[in-house]
């Protein structure tokens, strides 16, 4: 797989990490590898452990086992200092879009631009109008996140999301809550920011339909198991997965036993 | 930029201007610098972006080159990028042409003048008068409600905010009071000792505290406490929705949520209020004993003689209308939050700065009635 840099590899890694909350084991010994330019898909039940995972690969918790790396650094034992600069080639999408709601579209997208760069106002200007037309949302730079629908919402969180043009863009549930229509648009966007920018993406979704749309490759979380039962194109893996749990989640398709209780 | 990517070679009738390496945002700052810098020297003729050698670009590189491309319009100069790889079109091809230019100008931005923003808040200070009303109209036949059937009130949650405003609040009240009726005692002991008058002391200390400045310090802290604290949570669950779904459930938010709220501060800041005036006498022989030479006896005596039935009465009676407005704004200021996280700190804002008004309005009526029906 080429990269944007020209390069072949892996732009994240997850070694053997174990996650826990209190005395509840979440995950335990999960490895995982994202290769430059893919879209992977985090798929599984609710409850599995997607966001968990997530929330490890930013940074954003850690682990008490295990490491993740992004682009060759350990993030888990990083100083305060290397994980911003790791933070700065990373953009987060986060469920709830959480852009910042006393602020304008431009004001949220322009936040990674003022911080991280020292371009002056005009350049920036342009910059967001760039980061807002990608995504559809040219015109809408003063408006608030609160005059906006749940799938604008998603749109200009990715927008801000991808103002510094991160190498991999971390996606929450991105189609949770969105009509058919604006879920697909998503799904399109998504597929012309990977091809267009070579941006890897990394999508924690249980949406069967964006799956099968986008997803270059999935990994499936399991419950029980507390890690990934199975991994490969999620179209193999609906017909010929050995695991009758991920032949079930991918064909909607619920057991025996729980058709009964109902 | 460590290196400049741009290389100009004349080759007679055409400019051509080599790029190479990769452009990103971290040099789009210098690279915007130097866009008026290529077009210098460069002759009439065509010029030529070669892309050959470009490695890498982002959308702030492919920004650049279309402003290459635009200032060469704007200077009449023909134009053309030759040598350009899929990958970086593919970049170029995403973004918005439009965007590279400036933004329109702006109609309807002009700044709000004196009279109309006095305008403007006036009859929003109007307006915010009328909704306290309405809530207050709701909030007291709750109340009765409440009152006359027992059993609809969530007891469960009236004993946990008496705790919350109560006991969690008894410590910092208790020391400031004490430390309030310490200084009373000191600044008036350095008159009263002149005319060997330090007895009195024990007098000023106690009617001050318990008519006027006991209930006060207590509305004050539990504005300051749990006035904002009652303002944020609701005004959090409003703008998650929380309040709307209690309507749909056919439950009413005001009896859901803020009849205990209400009930627990009635019941509590009376106590509080009694506390305070404890804790406050206390401050005040604590100078008369150990720097005016009274007796723990003495101080006593002195404050039971100077104190009525009446002033503590009075003051009970007091804290519980301070109560109910500090609760019942609190909760207003609560359910009039919208928007996001900024209305919930508003909310809890104007719940502090309203409660220690309408306190302080309250207080003042009480004065000019308890005149009158002490005489």
């Amino acid at each position: 797989m080429t990269d944007r840099n020209g390069g072949d590899g892996k732009v994240v890694e997850v070694e053997g990490l174990s996650a826990r909350y209190g005395d509840d084991v979440v995950l335990q010994d999960v490895s995982l590898d994202v290769f430059r330019g893919e879209i992977l898909v985090v798929a599984g039940a609710s409850g599995c452990g997607k966001s968990t995972l997530l929330r490890h690969m930013i940074g954003l918790s850690v682990p008490s086992e295990g490491r993740v790396k992004i682009d060759g650094i350990d993030i888990t034992v990083a100083s305060e200092k290397t994980l911003r600069a790791v933070r700065r080639d990373i953009g987060v999408l986060f469920q709830s879009s959480a852009l910042l709601g006393s602020m304008t579209l431009a004001e949220n997208v322009a936040l990674p631009l003022s911080e991280f760069t020292d371009l002056p106002a005009p350049v920036i200007d342009m910059m967001i109008r760039i980061k807002l037309s990608m995504v559809g949302l040219e015109g809408y730079e003063g408006h608030f996140p609160a005059e906006l629908s749940g799938g604008m919402k998603k749109r200009a969180g990715i927008a801000r999301a991808m103002a510094l043009d991160p190498k991999v863009l971390f996606l929450d549930e991105p189609f949770a809550g969105l009509d058919p229509i604006t879920s697909v648009e998503l799904e399109m966007l998504i597929k012309k920011l990977n091809g267009g920018m070579g941006t890897t993406m990394v999508i924690v979704s249980h949406e069967l339909e964006a799956i099968f749309n986008i997803a270059g490759r999935i990994v499936m979380l399991d419950k029980d198991k507390k890690g990934i039962i199975a991994e490969g194109d999620p179209r193999v893996l609906r017909e010929h997965s050995p695991d009758e749990r991920v032949r079930r989640f991918l064909s909607r398709k619920i057991e025996e036993k729980d058709r009964d209780r109902m | 930029m460590a290196r400049s990517p741009f290389f100009v070679r004349d080759e007679g009738e055409v400019t051509r201007l080599s790029v190479s390496g990769r452009l990103t945002l971290s040099d789009l700052s210098a690279m915007t610098e130097e866009i008026g810098a290529l077009f210098e020297g460069i002759g009439q003729g065509k010029l030529l972006m070669d892309l050959q050698t470009l490695d890498y670009v982002d959308s702030a590189g492919a920004l650049f080159l279309l402003r290459v491309e635009e200032e060469a319009a704007k200077r009449s100069v023909p134009f053309e990028i030759v040598n350009m790889s899929p990958r970086v079109r593919s970049v170029v091809g995403i973004i918005d042409r439009r965007a590279v230019a400036p933004p329109p100008a702006q109609d309807g931005l002009r700044s709000v003048g004196l009279v109309e923003e006095t305008g403007m808040t006036s009859v929003a200070f109007v307006e915010d008068i009328a909704r306290s009303i309405t809530f207050g109209g709701s909030l007291i036949s709750e109340v009765v409600l409440s009152i006359l059937r027992p059993s609809s009130v969530r007891w469960g949650d009236v004993l946990l905010y008496m705790k919350k405003v109560g006991v969690d609040g008894l410590p910092i009240l208790g020391l400031i009071s004490f430390l309030l009726g310490l200084i009373i005692a000191f600044m008036s002991s350095l008159q009263l000792k002149q005319f060997g008058a330090n007895m009195y002391v024990a007098s000023l200390v106690a009617i001050a505290m318990v008519r006027e400045l006991g209930p006060i310090m207590t509305a004050i802290l539990v504005a300051g406490r749990s006035g904002s604290a009652f303002a944020a949570e609701i005004g959090t669950m409003k703008v998650n929705e929380e309040v709307d779904a209690l309507v749909t459930m056919g439950f009413d938010p005001v009896r859901f949520l803020a009849i205990p709220k209400v009930f627990a501060s009635i019941l509590v800041v009376p106590l509080l209020t009694f506390f305070s005036d404890l804790f406050g006498i206390l401050g005040g022989m604590t100078v008369g004993v150990l720097g005016l030479d009274l007796t723990i006896h003495t101080y006593a005596q002195q404050t039971s003689w100077a104190l009525e039935v009446f002033d503590v009465v009075s003051g009970v009676v007091k804290s519980m209308v301070f109560a109910v407005l500090i609760a019942g704004i609190g909760c207003q200021r609560g359910f009039q939050a919208s928007g996001g996280a900024e209305a919930v700190g508003n909310a809890t804002t104007s719940a502090v700065v309203a409660g220690l008004f309408l306190i302080i309005v309250a207080d003042s009526t009480f004065a000019i009635i308890l005149n009158y029906v002490r005489w």
